[in-house]
């Protein structure tokens, strides 16, 4: 039997994603209006944030790994935004 | 000196494609393109023969389509966009920065060997049931009428993507990483920063077409509303997701183009290139505007009048950085030393080609213009400028200027100078006729059509014919250089970037020891001003 023990920070982060995930399927159930897209794109944003900081281990990177992280994310943004704008202006 | 390079430490087959020397492998590379250039070239020659008449003479309707489809896909994603980064980038990016290798040599190799499987899958599908969506597979063709090799060839694009994000991510590692001692980023030879450029859009776009070709087959094997609006989809969403990357993928093909074109148009000045940082930054100005312009494919999709404007507007805006390049080389030529070897003939024909395409771009982005000229000959010949006017041009311009390093051997200036004045000659005698055909109203992808049009597709057919020998011709010439052609020195063209102060052909790990950089790039002082010695 080999002693390893998966890291506290993983483990956490994983328990920390679950529990995100359970608050997101119960507040979808809460009648919040509009406000429950803002609360579900909120609890996704921490979830990535998660993922991107503990599991992709970016927290230990240079700054040009981040610079080309968040670059992944801010096109990422620009399709989302960009494409979004068409659908919420068609007429 | 030795004569051991790296064409001759071994000869075995097993040297070869177990290679990680990237000089083999932009080798296997080279090799691989022409014959899909010369698959996409066949049935290029094909639709032009049809072409040729009003009536179906050669093929029918159901064959045409699948034969423009075969040639929008092998064209776009097996020649195009790893032409000059997989050959020509391959081969020099090591060498113009002082290193043995790129940054990761093995990753390099199975890079060519993903790009083969994706090419063969497609390929396979293409010949054995034939794929007729065109090369943009918009739905709901592609997921509802077309049949089921549709998904064949979007898995082979798939797998050859990450070819694409694999060589990407090699060369922004090596470029981050691998620079000579002395070697800053504003001494960076051009064609750097432009595969840096090119690099980025690889790796930051290239997933998204393969999660649209994904999305596509979910749809089409499981139902899954994603693009059917009868089931919930958007049918705007696939060429929302289709152009995100294939607009970018346009400058993936032109931007290594352009950085070929500065190192010709400097060479063959003997000039330093005209503002050098404005045309450095130029090429991250293009990979990054290029990406909020999608939008302008889209104008009579049925999206927003708002969503239209925005993406007219950038696209004007994505015009600046490109015409700063245009401006610069010219500026470049003025008052130069010219030789008008055939590397610059191509740079000229670049030039002058590249300008065309553009201009007519911004005709295209222009919405109302835009809504008379979509899908019509205007466009086919617009975006075949850029693409084979601009791109191929360029490749074929960087294939000579390297040939004496790649194959330690000289060509024959005199047919490499017939050759370039030809495929100038026979490009515009092609492709001009169309912008009129677009402006009269002949639909694309149509292989029947009004007599009023033939005397203009009879003038594009003939060009197309001048231009099939003169893309035959470097085949031949360039061969025979291979085998039979002189010894090339070192440093042919008396050029001072660090690739030419190795010998012709490199040894297997490029230089007998570090090379330093002193100096600015381009530093064409009274120790360079001497002839080419290829003339």
């Amino acid at each position: 039997m080999t002693e390893w023990r998966p890291p506290f920070a993983l483990v956490g982060a994983w328990l920390g994603l679950l529990v995100l995930l359970a608050l997101t399927v119960t507040l979808a159930y809460v009648p919040l209006g509009a406000a429950n897209a803002v609360v579900a794109l909120g609890i996704g944003t921490i979830k990535a944030g998660l993922v991107a900081a503990i599991f992709m281990e970016l927290r230990h990177r240079s700054g040009l790994t981040l610079i080309f992280a968040g670059a992944g994310l801010f096109w990422l943004g620009i399709l989302l935004w960009l494409g979004s704008m068409d659908f919420l202006t068609r007429t | 000196m030795s004569d051991k390079n790296y064409l001759t430490t071994d000869y075995t087959l097993r040297s070869w494609f177990l290679t990680t020397d990237h000089k083999r492998i932009a080798i296997l590379y080279f090799a691989s393109l022409i014959f899909f250039f010369f698959i996409g070239g066949a049935a290029a020659t094909a639709i032009r023969i049809e072409l040729a008449t009003p009536q179906a003479d050669l093929v029918s309707s159901d064959v045409y389509n699948r034969l423009f489809t075969m040639h929008g896909i092998i064209m776009v994603w097996f020649f195009l966009i790893p032409s000059i980064p997989n050959t020509l980038g391959n081969f020099v990016v090591p060498l113009m920065i002082g290193a043995r290798d790129l940054a990761f040599p093995r990753l390099n190799l199975m890079s060519w060997y993903i790009f083969m499987l994706g090419g063969c899958i497609t390929l396979f599908a293409i010949l054995a049931g034939g794929v007729d969506t065109g090369w943009t597979f918009y739905t709901p063709f592609s997921t509802l009428y077309s049949n089921s090799y549709v998904i064949v060839a979007a898995a082979g694009i798939f797998i050859a993507g990450f070819s694409s994000i694999l060589t990407g991510l090699n060369f922004i590692v090596t470029i981050h990483r691998l620079r000579a001692p002395g070697l800053t980023w504003y001494r960076l030879p051009l064609f750097l920063w432009s595969l840096y450029a090119t690099s980025v859009i690889l790796v930051l776009a290239t997933p998204v077409l393969a999660i649209t070709l994904l999305l596509m087959a979910t749809e089409r094997f499981f139902g899954v509303g994603i693009f059917d609006p009868r089931i919930g989809g958007d049918p705007l969403l696939f060429q929302h997701l289709f152009w995100f990357y294939s607009h970018p993928a346009v400058y993936i093909m032109i931007l290594p183009g352009m950085g070929v074109i500065n190192e010709l148009v400097s060479c063959f000045s003997r000039k330093q290139v005209f503002g050098y940082k404005f045309v450095a930054w130029c090429s991250l100005a293009i990979a990054a505007v290029g990406f909020l312009v999608w939008g302008h494919h889209m104008f009579v999709s049925g999206q927003s009048l708002i969503a239209s404007l925005v993406f007219s507007f950038m696209s004007f805006i994505v015009a600046v950085p490109s015409a700063i390049k245009v401006f610069n080389w010219t500026a470049t030529l003025h008052k130069g030393s010219i030789h008008f070897d055939a590397p610059m003939l191509y740079a000229l024909a670049f030039i002058g080609l590249f300008t065309i395409g553009g201009l007519t771009g911004l005709f295209l982005a222009c919405l109302a213009y835009d809504v008379h000229a979509t899908d019509t000959y205007f466009v086919v010949a617009h975006f075949h400028y850029i693409m084979v006017g601009g791109m191929v041009t360029a490749y074929f311009g960087g294939l000579h200027y390297w040939w004496p390093k790649i194959t330690g051997r000289l060509y024959s200036e005199y047919w490499a100078r017939t050759a370039a004045v030809l495929i100038f000659f026979g490009f515009n005698l092609t492709f001009f006729p169309q912008f009129i055909l677009g402006a009269e109203g002949m639909p694309r992808r149509y292989h029947v059509y009004p007599p009023e049009f033939q005397v203009w597709n009879v003038l594009s057919s003939g060009g197309a014919a001048i231009l099939a020998v003169a893309y035959l011709m470097p085949l031949f010439y360039l061969g025979y250089s291979a085998f039979f052609g002189r010894r090339a020195p070192a440093n042919p063209w008396n050029a001072p970037g660090l690739e030419w102060q190795t010998s012709s052909p490199p040894p297997e790990f490029n230089f007998a020891s570090q090379p330093v950089v002193t100096r600015a790039p381009y530093q064409y002082n009274e120790h360079f001003q001497a002839e080419p010695q290829n003339a």
